[in-house]
């Protein structure tokens, strides 16, 4: 039996670059974001040509996009976490009283400060969840109330205002650079590196091996516990910088900061493609499910529909992202048997 | 809010607890001065320690109290929760003050322990926060409804020229108080204002993030707006940190009620003009000498009182044994460096 179940493809290099678009996630959620653009556009031109409103188009998503790239590389582990959300006001908070109570101290150190602080914090995930084996949901919801209560306590009634923080990093949150905000540079080269690493490193390729069976993946002796500790990390980080950029780009951080974020960047990942149960779905992806759902924010009020509703639509992406992923991979299971079953008989 | 829940189970526990170690711990509070003959002693309870807010209260109740020779001691929760308030007002009771000047957390939850405090005859004065009308001697109110509304239509008339589009860019859509203030300036600006066109209302839900990004669709929409009301601490930050960073900087008018503090900046660089508030400390100085008017019996709360309030002229109580501050105060350019709140 030299027969193999699935056999190498016959179509050329073009057919394959076609049907692979056409079953793409990344691009049907890239082209409900270009339709979303257009209808705005042609509703109130200023949304994408005047220079308020390019800039917001490219510079409000970066908040979300960098948690979506964390979020999507824990995802990708069968793990979630639910404390960015948190860690980002903490962040933001902690980058404030570092303006106010170190007056003069490089925007730099501040944002490798803000950084490191976010790693910190999800390392406390990643050790609870790698080695407590503890389910990610329940230890990051903990952790999600935990910060949250930490900053409640910190930041008490008081608030750090635009007045407490220098203009030049205030500035960094409109500032452009080729008319792309920085902000937005930023979050695409972090976007870059970890798109990357998943795809082409040995320990991004043992992330996704590892979301796919957990159990299979230490059997087969692949480093489990220090991958997703990695992970949870790099999440970390990610919502530590978001949490500086928070405060770039609002100036005033409040002990509500960063509320409900946590769950716009799981909805930004499966909207863009990661399979809730880890093993699939790219950092590319999450970054467009991020920008549509930042821009469906910001489209719909500009449409005229009430805020009300708002939050309907995003609900109803989200099913309709998971139904499509339901049919379709079903749909892939028919042909992958089909194609079995083919090899089979023609044997 | 997520924590709510959460907060009041605590609270149970944690108001179980006060109760039961009350009398163990009613003498820890420094005031204790014994009781000076004919000298006001007041007791200031603020919503909690530490709050800019409240602060700036103290002053004005401390200077106050300087005037009349009285003494003001200030206690509180370092959290603004609903019956966090109870302990302290029983020890002013027990301490026998002459006054207690409360913001009341919640305005049910601290009824008994005031109405026993009155029964030991502490005269008691709620400021900024009512509680029940039968709780309390004098409400000092910091504005009504009427004032703050006409205070904020008349702002954006002065900055815009008195006619074109205006939005209001509120907190949440169920806010009772926003609620309230934006009909009236509904009937404020149909009233007396024919040329100007309140076009849009819209909710940012008193959230940084989505004040910030309602105040952006709102200029992306009405390519033609003059003005945005935001009669809200956050909703106004946010808008003006929107405006501070727009192409529409100075040509859209901003207004509304914000702090000082949160609104230096944007003064500053010209974004915004005027807001109005209260005045933290004017409020404070009243709540004092409303509580030395009530020491001295010049007043019993009573519709109709008067009494006089050192600089602030002379005041009279209103239905339900309210005192109304009156008009919001302006911030500008030219006396916002005088506060710090």
């Amino acid at each position: 039996m030299t027969d193999l179940l699935v056999r190498p493809t016959s179509e050329s290099a073009r057919q394959r670059l076609v049907k692979g678009a056409l079953r793409s996630r990344e691009i049907a959620v890239f082209v409900i974001l270009v339709a979303l653009i257009a209808v705005a556009t042609v509703r109130s031109p200023n949304f994408l040509v005047g220079s308020d409103g390019w800039r917001d188009l490219l510079v409000t998503p970066s908040i979300l996009l960098l948690l979506a790239i964390g979020q999507t590389v824990v995802i990708i582990t069968r793990n979630v976490d639910l404390s960015v959300g948190s860690t980002v006001g903490l962040t933001a908070y902690l980058v404030g009283r570092l303006f106010v109570d170190q007056p003069g101290i490089p925007i730099v150190v501040v944002a490798l400060i803000g950084m490191l602080f976010g790693a910190a914090l999800g390392l406390v995930n990643g050790v609870l969840v790698a080695f407590g084996r503890v389910p990610a949901l329940v230890v990051t919801l903990g952790t999600m109330y935990i910060y949250r209560g930490v900053f409640l306590e910190w930041a008490g009634s008081d608030r750090i205002n635009a007045g407490d923080m220098p203009s030049g990093f205030l500035r960094l949150g409109t500032e452009q650079f080729l008319t792309i905000p920085v902000l937005t540079l930023v979050a695409l080269v972090m976007l870059v590196i970890v798109g990357y690493c998943l795809r082409s490193l040995r320990w991004g390729r043992e992330l996704y091996a590892i979301g796919s069976d957990p159990a299979a993946a230490r059997l087969y002796g692949l480093p489990v516990t220090r991958r997703v500790l990695g992970a949870f990390v790099i999440c970390g980080a990610l919502a530590g910088l978001a949490g500086v950029f928070y405060a770039a780009r609002y100036g005033t951080v409040s002990s509500g900061a960063g509320r409900n974020l946590e769950l716009e960047a799981v909805a930004a990942a499966v909207i863009g493609g990661v399979a809730i149960f880890g093993g699939s779905g790219t950092v590319w992806g999450a970054a467009i499910g991020a920008f549509l759902l930042v821009t469906i924010d910001r489209v719909l009020p500009i449409l005229g529909i009430p805020d009300f509703w708002q939050r309907a639509v995003v609900g109803g992406l989200i099913i309709g992202a998971v139904a499509l992923d339901r049919v379709l991979s079903l749909r892939r299971e028919r042909q992958l048997r089909q194609a079995r079953d083919d090899a089979r008989s023609g044997s | 809010m997520k924590f709510q829940s959460r907060r009041v189970a605590v609270l149970t526990a944690v108001t179980l607890l006060a109760g039961m170690g009350l009398t163990a711990c009613g003498g820890d509070d420094d005031g204790g001065s014994g009781g000076g003959g004919g000298s006001a002693e007041i007791t200031l309870l603020p919503k909690n320690l530490g709050n800019p807010y409240f602060d700036a209260s103290r002053t004005g109740a401390e200077k106050a109290a300087g005037e009349f020779d009285g003494e003001v001691t200030e206690v509180g929760p370092d959290q603004a929760a609903p019956d966090a308030q109870v302990s302290y007002i029983n020890t002013a009771a027990q301490q026998g003050v002459g006054a207690l000047v409360v913001s009341a957390n919640d305005p049910t939850a601290i009824c008994d322990a005031l109405n026993e405090a009155r029964d030991a005859g502490v005269k008691v004065v709620t400021f900024d926060s009512d509680t029940d009308p039968e709780c309390r001697d004098v409400f000092v109110n910091q504005a009504d409804a009427q004032g703050i509304a006409k205070a904020q239509v008349d702002l954006i008339a002065e900055q815009i020229g008195d006619k074109g589009k205006v939005a209001i860019l509120s907190a949440a859509a169920n806010a009772t108080n926003q609620n309230a203030w934006i009909k009236l300036m509904e009937e404020e600006i149909a009233a007396n204002h024919p040329n100007i066109e309140l076009v849009d209302t819209v909710y940012g839900d008193d959230d940084d993030q989505k004040s910030f990004d309602e105040t952006a669709a709102l200029l992306s929409r009405y390519s033609d707006l003059a003005g945005i009301i935001s009669p809200t601490t956050v909703g106004i930050a946010a808008a003006a940190r929107y405006l501070s960073t727009s192409e529409q900087k100075g040509k859209v008018a901003l207004t509304g009620l914000g702090t000082p503090d949160q609104m230096r900046a944007y003064i500053k660089d010209g974004t915004v003009t005027s807001f109005a508030l209260w005045n933290p400390e004017d409020l404070g100085y009243l709540a004092a000498y409303t509580a030395e008017a009530l020491i001295n019996d010049d007043i019993t709360g009573e519709e109709g009182d008067t009494f006089e309030a050192g600089e602030l002229g002379e005041y009279t109580v209103g239905a339900d044994g309210g005192v109304l501050l009156g008009e919001p105060f302006v911030f500008d350019e030219t006396n916002i460096d005088d506060f710090n709140f």
